[in-house]
């Protein structure tokens, strides 16, 4: 339940930087990772978009294009195709949980989503779109561009490359 | 979160792909709100119905658990749908949206859910007992179960109970658990209503005046709900959807009328509901003139037998000018036609909409203004339809639809 992170510097990993993203290999001391829970099992990597601010997935993300249309929020008008998704927690209607299902029909769905502490919209979304999911990530030491590798069977997040 | 072995294999997999989607929903939930275990739920009430709100995107996602070989394992019955499953052309349902709603009512009954489509499963063959474990949705319905039976469950979403009904079980957490069914605030009615007239009107503004007060609370109390000596069925019903549609409540105690309010004494901390409190909430639900309305309804939630039989009474011989429907679910139009009341009714000009009502229905854009006897229906009035209303007693509504020559 508690979120590990290793001691290693953000000068060292960008020195790193050049590690390829096969998955499934074992940590090295000289990576940045995290350790969360398992909302949503799976793996995927992407660059991270990531906010402060909750996602109401219904209505405030286009269904068909992945656009964020929330009038007023941090990533209006950016778009979470293929993202690593990086936000607190979700808000609104329940009825967001088809809305994440939809981008997934589409291919406009993020490739994973992490928050500081997920809820019922976005896990149920998660899961029936099988997009990969992990919570209680101190989501203040990632930011956007990062290239992230997100494993939901073991819920870690590992910063392949942090120089943005 | 402990599984058992059938939790287990449910979860790898090994009872097909539709069973395991839903304990991967559940093991979340579970995951999420600190459940210790899953227990197994004696029903399922299952929301997300209508394809106004399911959208095509809802209804793949059900077409795929149902192609997964998803099977409810216990009772489960549906909330209202988007039209009248038998007679939606009289009610003006576009014909492609009769379709696809079709064919979520087919998704259902190919995982063994029963397709009873209404809001009240709880007069139409889903009626649990004190103390049971259920997984239910429709906001009004849980309150129900679990204030006036003393059944326990908390508030799902559509895919959560239908993963419950999949799995014939839920995570315990919330409102299965003891401890947080305690009354955590004492609501003091000194209202009386207008002019002492109670009823189902009475109710829903009672409803939406206590919830707005309890949604503004930071901690989401349980309300211990005194001042209320007497409440019918009918009344009840109103009030459970009123309070859930306004405060979020999935539980309430009131002294002498709900099963478990006698473990409990009052809480300390008082919220009082005065006179003035009653009056604005009926007044927020009243900004529609007499002349404005041009759609009367009454069912929400779903009518029972006695408030058909007195809709019958109160229109035998009369005409009606407005577009009046009166919803309510299939089992209870099967009384009131044996009965003589849907004759008397639809002799009138009134129409019967089965299986759906006012809120679920694709109506935007019909109407300009709404007389009910619903707080609930006059929120989603506004907030679905865009519809003014004019919320009124019982036999007030029906007058309304009557034409004023008569």
């Amino acid at each position: 339940m508690s979120s590990n992170q290793s001691s290693v510097s953000r000068d060292q990993l960008s020195a790193e930087g050049q590690r390829s993203a096969v998955s499934g290999q074992p940590s090295t001391a000289n990576r940045q990772h995290f350790t969360g829970r398992t909302i949503c099992p799976g793996l995927a990597s992407g660059e991270a978009l990531i906010t402060s601010m909750g996602i109401s997935f219904f209505g405030g993300v286009d269904a068909e294009t992945g656009m964020i249309v929330e009038k007023g929020h941090e990533l209006e008008g950016q778009c979470v195709a293929g993202k690593v998704l990086v936000f607190p927690t979700g808000k609104g209607s329940t009825v967001g949980s088809y809305t994440l299902y939809r981008l997934s029909r589409a291919g406009k769905s993020p490739a994973a989503i992490i928050n500081s502490e997920c809820e019922t919209i976005t896990a149920v979304g998660c899961i029936i779109s099988e997009i990969p999911c992990i919570d209680q990530i101190p989501i203040q030491q990632l930011s956007s561009g990062m290239k992230l590798i997100v494993d939901g069977e073991q819920g870690t997040v590992e910063i392949v490359k942090a120089d943005v | 979160m402990k599984l058992s072995l059938e939790e287990r294999s449910m979860l790898a997999g090994e009872q097909g792909k539709a069973t395991q989607k839903a304990m991967q929903i559940l093991a979340a939930l579970g995951t999420i709100y600190g459940a210790a275990r899953m227990i197994p739920v004696a029903s399922v009430q299952i929301a997300g119905v209508s394809y106004d709100n399911l959208g095509e995107a809802g209804l793949d996602w059900l077409s795929e658990m149902a192609d997964g070989g998803g099977k409810s394992r216990v009772l489960a019955t549906l909330n209202p749908a988007g039209m009248d499953i038998e007679n939606w052309q009289a009610l003006g349902i576009p014909a492609d949206f009769a379709a696809q709603q079709i064919r979520v009512i087919e998704a259902f009954a190919r995982m063994g859910v029963t397709t009873t489509c209404t809001c009240t499963p709880y007069l139409s063959g889903n009626l649990p007992h004190f103390g049971e474990h259920l997984a239910w949705a429709e906001s009004s319905a849980v309150c129900f179960a679990n204030s006036v039976i003393g059944a326990r469950t908390n508030r799902e979403g559509g895919p959560s109970a239908l993963a419950a009904a999949l799995t014939g079980r839920t995570p315990a957490y919330g409102l299965h658990l003891d401890e947080n069914r305690r009354p955590g605030v004492t609501v003091e009615v000194q209202g009386r209503g207008d002019r002492g007239v109670r009823g189902t009107w009475f109710f829903g503004a009672l409803g939406k005046a206590i919830g707005i007060k309890l949604e503004a609370l930071e901690t989401k109390p349980v309300p211990y709900i005194r001042g209320i000596e007497a409440a019918s069925l009918e009344e009840l019903k109103a009030f459970c959807a009123s309070i859930a549609t306004y405060g979020g409540a999935a539980l309430f105690h009131i002294p002498g009328i709900t099963p478990e309010a006698a473990q409990y004494a009052p809480p300390a901390e008082t919220i009082l509901v005065t006179q003035a409190d009653l009056d604005a909430a009926l007044a927020s639900m009243n900004d529609a003139s007499p002349e404005e309305v041009d759609f009367v309804s009454l069912g929400c939630p779903h009518l029972s037998i006695a408030e058909i039989a007195r809709i019958a009474e109160l229109l035998a011989g009369k005409t009606i000018a407005k577009e009046f429907w009166i919803t309510t679910s299939r089992p209870v139009k099967h009384i009131a036609d044996r009965m003589g009341y849907t004759a008397i009714i639809e002799a009138s000009g009134a129409k019967f909409a089965v299986d759906t009502c006012c809120v679920v229905a694709p109506i935007r854009g019909r109407f300009h203004a709404l007389a009910t006897d619903s707080g609930k229906a006059c929120y989603y009035a506004y907030a679905k339809n865009k519809l003014k209303t004019r919320l009124l007693p019982f036999d007030d509504v029906v007058r309304e639809a009557v034409s004023s020559e008569q």
